[in-house]
């Protein structure tokens, strides 16, 4: 067996925690995308600048202010406690809050991008054809958008497979419960066990490689058609 | 039944100003060079601009007014964009029954079957939209905006993005769909020409406002408008095809003035067609000349007359009740001593069949 249990359980908690990451942003993103590529709201381009800042900022500075947020002297972390739940900080829960914002740009961007793309006509199109608005929106808007999915979810997903700042800001390092393969890695190479970092490392690069040609090719492939 | 319209809108650059009562039958053509907002205008009567001082009444059924606004999705509109705006992520046939699907049953009343059968696109059905050409495109988006078996359909230049050969493919679908269908049309252009053939009504706008109203075979005729004054003026005159002479190939046609001959080949006896008759073709005299090549004489009295310029004018002629533009040098004019009642025969160099 080349990988240990514990880098198999990080190697789940990351799945899982990109998976359930892209999910969330997929969710949330495609109606806030959608209102913002069709907006004539004057301050859109301040919301713009928040989506975008994750693409910027260290991962530890979002991190420290999540921490800060989610811990239990925090505003939400103390507002949990005083419900008799837990604090975020340090669980799985409060990494998945952490790469919600982290990916969000991955995500939100190419989602306002496609829809933008897609212009007025289409949808007036199908209005003089009696559909809806929202039957406009998943009939016609959703499908033209497609290829800006795609890429979306690749996108959050392959991102936050390599999250590793907000990760050690906020989750910690708890086998089992916020170890991901990053800080797997970032282990394996403290304790001088270079083979296993090796295998992990390679398969994360192999892995993001192979999704990143699939965004790619499906674009491509979806351009040629409608070009 | 009619329609009317008010829209006032002023938008710095643009403005719209229009009050139009327009008949509830045949072809429509909002006519007027581009950025007069006759686009514009369509677009309101889709609901598709949202005016928010607008009148819009239809028939019996108010569209728009002070308290109510329809959607566009909700109107019994058909719409043919200018640039066509077929789905690319549906089959030929998926555009077409994108639309019928959301008609309830008891309103189809035009059937997908008839419609793709007037615009000739069975063979398309299968096809995807990019690999159509341009002449086919428009013929699936007007099926399209038919098979929602619409109470008026909205045509916005549905020829401007077709070459001319196209256009000669096209026309006669959009001049069977009020025949067989009869489905009022508004039909916008910014050629006159292109809707001489068609339109019944016909409104010029400029500007935002609209300049003439009216039956269209008397509108371009109507010295008080721009139209009749430019260098490619012309009369349209409708007759009924009355014969054929096969020795030389000349269809012969009945109007109230008299009787026109055509060259080309034969039509059908009885149908109903239009020619163009260009004031720059049309010569005066005051006796019928017999040795002349021109076959196209008619007597007529002379209406009005206006200068255009110092060297030439535009006589505006009735033949019985059906008028007629001549534009001759002004030095002609005053030769023939021409004024209103007096006597004249038309002579026209030539005459082009419009359907």
């Amino acid at each position: 067996m080349i990988f240990s249990d514990a880098d198999l359980t990080a190697l789940g908690i990351t799945l899982k925690l990109a998976g359930l990451t892209t999910l969330i942003l997929l969710l949330l993103g495609t109606p806030l995308a959608w209102w913002m590529a069709r907006t004539r709201w004057r301050f859109k381009f301040l919301l713009e600048a928040v989506v975008a800042l994750p693409l910027v900022l260290p991962p530890t500075v979002l991190g420290f202010y999540l921490l800060l947020m989610l811990g239990p002297n925090g505003p939400l972390g103390g507002l949990l406690l005083s419900l008799g739940g837990q604090p975020l900080a340090f669980t799985f829960t409060g990494l998945v809050i952490g790469s919600v914002f982290y990916s969000m740009p991955f995500v939100i961007q190419p989602l306002q991008d496609a829809f933008s793309a897609i212009g007025q006509r289409p949808l007036e199109v199908a209005a003089t054809l009696r559909a809806s608005p929202l039957d406009r929106f998943f009939t016609v808007a959703l499908p033209l958008a497609r290829p800006g999915f795609i890429t979306a979810s690749v996108l959050g997903f392959a991102h936050t497979l390599g999250e590793f700042g907000v990760v050690l800001m906020i989750g910690g390092n708890i086998p089992g419960e916020t170890q991901v393969l990053s800080i797997a890695i970032y282990d394996h190479v403290e304790g001088l066990e270079y083979a296993n970092a090796h295998i992990l490392s390679a398969g994360l690069l192999l892995l993001s490689f192979i999704m990143l040609i699939t965004v790619y090719a499906v674009n491509r492939r979806f351009r040629l058609l409608h070009s | 039944m009619t329609i009317s319209a008010r829209f006032r809108v002023n938008r710095g650059d643009f403005s719209l100003d229009v009050d139009l009562d327009l008949p509830l039958t045949g072809v429509t053509s909002l006519v007027g060079p581009s950025g007069c907002g006759k686009t514009t205008l369509l677009r309101a009567i889709a609901g598709l601009e949202h005016f928010p001082d607008g009148y819009l009444k239809v028939g019996d059924s108010i569209w728009q007014d002070g308290q109510h606004f329809l959607l566009p999705h909700q109107r019994p509109i058909g719409y043919v964009f200018q640039e066509v705006g077929l789905f690319v992520h549906l089959s030929v046939q998926g555009n077409l029954e994108y639309g019928i699907k959301r008609v309830p049953e008891h309103e189809r009343r035009v059937s997908l079957d008839h419609a793709i059968e007037l615009l000739g696109i069975r063979h398309l059905l299968p096809r995807a939209p990019d690999t159509l050409s341009g002449g086919e495109r428009q013929r699936v988006a007007i099926a399209r905006a038919l098979s929602v078996s619409p109470r008026l359909l909205l045509m916005d230049e549905p020829l401007a993005a077709v070459d001319p050969d196209r256009k000669q493919e096209i026309l006669p679908y959009i001049e069977s769909l009020h025949h067989e269908l009869a489905i009022p049309v508004i039909y916008v252009s910014h050629s006159p020409d292109e809707v001489a053939r068609l339109a019944d009504h016909l409104v010029f706008l400029e500007a935002g406002h609209i300049v003439a109203s009216g039956p269209s075979l008397e509108v371009f005729t109507r010295l008080d408008l721009p139209v009749a004054h430019k260098n490619d003026a012309a009369a349209i005159v409708e007759a009924v095809v009355a014969g054929y002479d096969q020795n030389y190939h000349l269809n012969y046609l009945d109007f109230t003035g008299g009787q026109i001959a055509v060259a080309g080949k034969a039509m059908q006896v009885g149908d109903r067609v239009r020619v163009r008759i260009a004031a720059r073709d049309v010569s005066l005299t005051l006796e019928h000349q017999s040795n002349t090549s021109i076959l196209n004489i008619f007597p007529a009295t002379v209406d009005a007359i206006t200068d255009e310029g110092q060297s030439q004018v535009t006589v505006r002629l009735l033949m019985g009740d059906v008028p007629l533009l001549s534009r001759i040098t002004r030095k002609s004019a005053v030769e023939l001593g021409l004024e209103p009642g007096k006597v004249v025969y038309a002579q026209a160099k030539s005459i082009a069949l419009l359907s």
